[in-house]
């Protein structure tokens, strides 16, 4: 059939059907790499534990969007070190994948936490980790405590544009001087009159450098630490808000992720969200939901990882036989995709307990704490098969071993997993 | 008018699958593996929705022939716009068999019995490459048809079509009812909202038998599969594989 310009759509259709092989592998990368018939099989809603049919419309509709609007241009943004979030999250606000189990009187949709975690599954087809993260920063870290506490004031001037995607989000949590002690952060807002006056500094603000808003967790009286904080909605246009610097980092270069300074910022005291000294307790609850949804993310990418790796491997002649014949190859494959088969089961486990309503603190933080390292492990291994091309910029994987090293640390490091899974068996030294 | 349209929405391979011959040679690898709606459909879709919408028909049907599931491509319909849909049941040997002519011959008696204004396809499938059903299913009812459509416009019972064809572009102008084919360029179709996918959950997909619609579905074609073989194992990583099909009386056709 006659190719002139065609839409951009059936382009990738032609290009993919009559794909030479990966003797040109590079040109494969700005494609996306779409589902092979052997991978874990597409399940069917009939057996699935925890999908309907409704969840899989979902994900194809998401799938569209990620190769259409998403994956083509990912290679580009990684090397520009950001990504056009407010373009991004207008096209998945209109499609309303930001507000999913958001309340629908603000735009969202009102479902359960399993069509999140369909979502973030689906998310980890994008070719790298910083555009997820940052999604799931909008849809999960910024607004839960929002949804659930905030007054119908604030709701209507920053959750409603969240979801809608007009307005891009970001978490003030983490500071210069703490990350996984939240308890110790130094950020001050003193009352003065009807407003707060903050001073301090935040880090590690993914999203920092194009956010219109910030949920921000700052020390609002002397108090216990633990009782003293409270969440704050704040405008990222006020006078006195300095977005610092973007910071170098080794992986989720499409990510910007900004160190943002406070020099006497005022801000009116109904932005504070529900009930202030709350804003400690606020944040610890989303947390089940947040690390659920950075498991289900990077589990998709793991298996996409293997299956590039098997297709690679098994055109990739090493003494003339291809190198997935070689037993090390196929045999650590299958280790890694049993470990990634486990974790699929605890993930699905504790979301079908959390929607029933249970509290999966601890089934939540040993997933992510295997995520994380299982994302290690296997980048790892498979890297290693790739070989001299596995160390290249030109592939998935040297990607993925970059960015999925974060996950051990950020949103609650593997220590603080640890901690969290021994104080529910008990182990922890008595005071 | 009745101002219905009906539009065929086939369950494909997703474009995107590597295809794989089954070790028999009798087919091709279909368990387990992506489906998705039709390209072509996609676009035919979109073009009964946006009609919809700018208010010059009233009721958009989305019709698949198929087992089970060709409900899920029904239901992407119904999440792009499509009001209800009907389920044609056809599975087993007879699904295997399913060609343009048993397909043509249900969406007529579907035309008839819904009174549709149009028709509305896509052009071929990107499983079998036919481009032959929207031409036959007009045939059979001796309505004009309007074929790889690049534009669309109603005016008042006559539907003006830009074709794509070897030659350019030609526009015609035909009565209603019509079978029109949805091209390429025809429009970019829109991304299924999660709203509307959870609104498709409550839209309706009857359920019918081509026996009920009188259609009778015996093939007359012999399908013959050849895989990869011998000298052209070399050629392997190009994935190109020949199928034959044999017509009586003995017309081949080669599909790449």
């Amino acid at each position: 059939m006659a190719l002139r310009e065609g839409s951009r759509r059936v382009q990738l259709l032609f290009r993919l059907r009559h794909l030479p092989q990966f003797s040109r592998f590079v040109g494969v990368r700005s494609v996306s790499e779409n589902v092979s018939s052997k991978s874990s099989a597409p399940e069917t809603a009939d057996d699935h534990l925890i999908y309907t049919p409704e969840h899989f419309a979902l994900k194809e509709a998401l799938r569209k969007i990620i190769d259409q609007e998403i994956n083509p241009f990912v290679d580009q943004w990684e090397a520009d070190g950001i990504f056009p979030a407010h373009k991004i999250f207008k096209i998945l606000g209109n499609a309303g994948f930001l507000g999913v189990n958001k309340p629908v009187e603000y735009g969202g949709l009102g479902l359960d936490f399993s069509y999140s975690v369909a979502v973030a599954e689906e998310l980890g087809n994008i070719r790298c980790g910083g555009i997820p993260m940052a999604i799931g920063v909008q849809t999960d870290m910024t607004t839960p405590a929002l949804a659930r506490f905030g007054s119908d004031e604030l709701k209507k001037e920053f959750l409603f544009p969240s979801v809608m995607g007009d307005k891009v989000a970001c978490l003030g949590v983490s500071e210069v001087g703490a990350g996984s002690d939240v308890s110790s952060i130094k950020t001050k807002a003193v009352r003065k009159g009807d407003e707060y006056v903050i001073n301090g500094g935040k880090m590690w603000t993914t999203n920092g450098t194009q956010a219109d808003w910030m949920c921000l967790l700052a020390n609002t009286s002397d108090g216990p630490p633990h009782r003293n904080k409270s969440l704050i909605c704040l405008p990222m246009n006020l006078p006195g808000v300095h977005v610092a610097r973007k910071i170098d980092k080794m992986g989720m270069w499409s990510s910007d992720t900004a160190e943002v300074f406070f020099d006497n910022v005022h801000v009116p005291c109904k932005n504070v969200i529900g009930e202030e000294g709350m804003g400690f307790t606020y944040q610890m609850l989303q947390f089940q939901e947040e690390r659920l949804w950075a498991v289900a993310n990077i589990l998709t990418t793991m298996e996409n990882i293997i299956q590039e790796t098997i297709q690679y491997t098994r055109q990739r002649k090493i003494f003339k036989l291809p190198v997935l014949y070689h037993q090390t190859v196929h045999f650590r494959l299958a280790e890694l995709q049993t470990e990634v088969e486990l974790l699929r089961s605890l993930l699905y486990r504790a979301t079908a307990l959390y929607i029933k309503g249970n509290d999966v603190t601890k089934l939540a933080s040993m997933a992510k704490l295997k995520g994380g390292r299982l994302a290690r492990e296997l980048s790892d291994s498979c890297l290693q098969f790739w070989g001299g091309m596995g160390f290249t910029s030109d592939v998935l994987v040297s990607r993925f071993y970059r960015d999925s090293r974060l996950l051990s640390i950020g949103a609650g490091a593997d220590e603080v997993m640890l901690g969290i899974i021994c104080k529910y068996m008990d182990t922890l030294p008595k005071k | 008018m009745s101002g219905r349209v009906l539009v065929g929405v086939k369950r494909v391979i997703d474009y995107a699958v590597k295809i794989r011959v089954k070790p028999d040679n009798s087919g091709v690898v279909t368990d387990g593996v992506k489906h998705s709606m039709n390209p072509f459909c996609e676009i035919a879709v979109e073009e009964a929705v946006k009609l919809k919408e700018k208010k010059l028909i009233k009721e958009v049907v989305a019709v698949s022939c198929g087992p089970q599931q060709a409900q899920e491509t029904i239901r992407t319909a119904l999440a792009m716009g499509a009001d209800r849909g009907i389920h044609v049941e056809v599975t087993g040997k007879d699904y295997d068999t399913l060609g343009p002519l048993q397909v043509s011959k249900i969406l007529a008696a579907l035309a008839k019995k819904e009174e549709a204004q149009l028709v509305i396809l896509g052009k071929q499938a990107i499983d079998d490459d036919c481009n032959q059903t929207g031409q036959m299913t007009a045939a059979l009812l001796d309505w004009p048809q309007g074929t790889f459509a690049s534009e669309v416009a109603l005016e008042n019972d006559k539907v003006k079509v830009v074709r794509e064809i070897d030659g350019g572009l030609e526009t015609i102008k035909i009565s209603t009812p019509a079978v029109l084919t949805a091209d390429l360029r025809l429009n970019t179709p829109r991304y299924a909202t999660l709203p509307n996918i959870m609104k498709a959950k409550k839209k309706k997909i009857a359920n019918v038998k081509p026996a009920d619609l009188g259609v009778e579905l015996t093939s007359r074609m012999l399908g013959k599969y050849r895989g990869v073989t011998g000298k052209r194992k070399e050629r392997a990583t190009q994935q190109s594989r020949v199928e034959e099909w044999t017509i009586l009386p003995n017309i081949h056709r080669t599909i790449l």
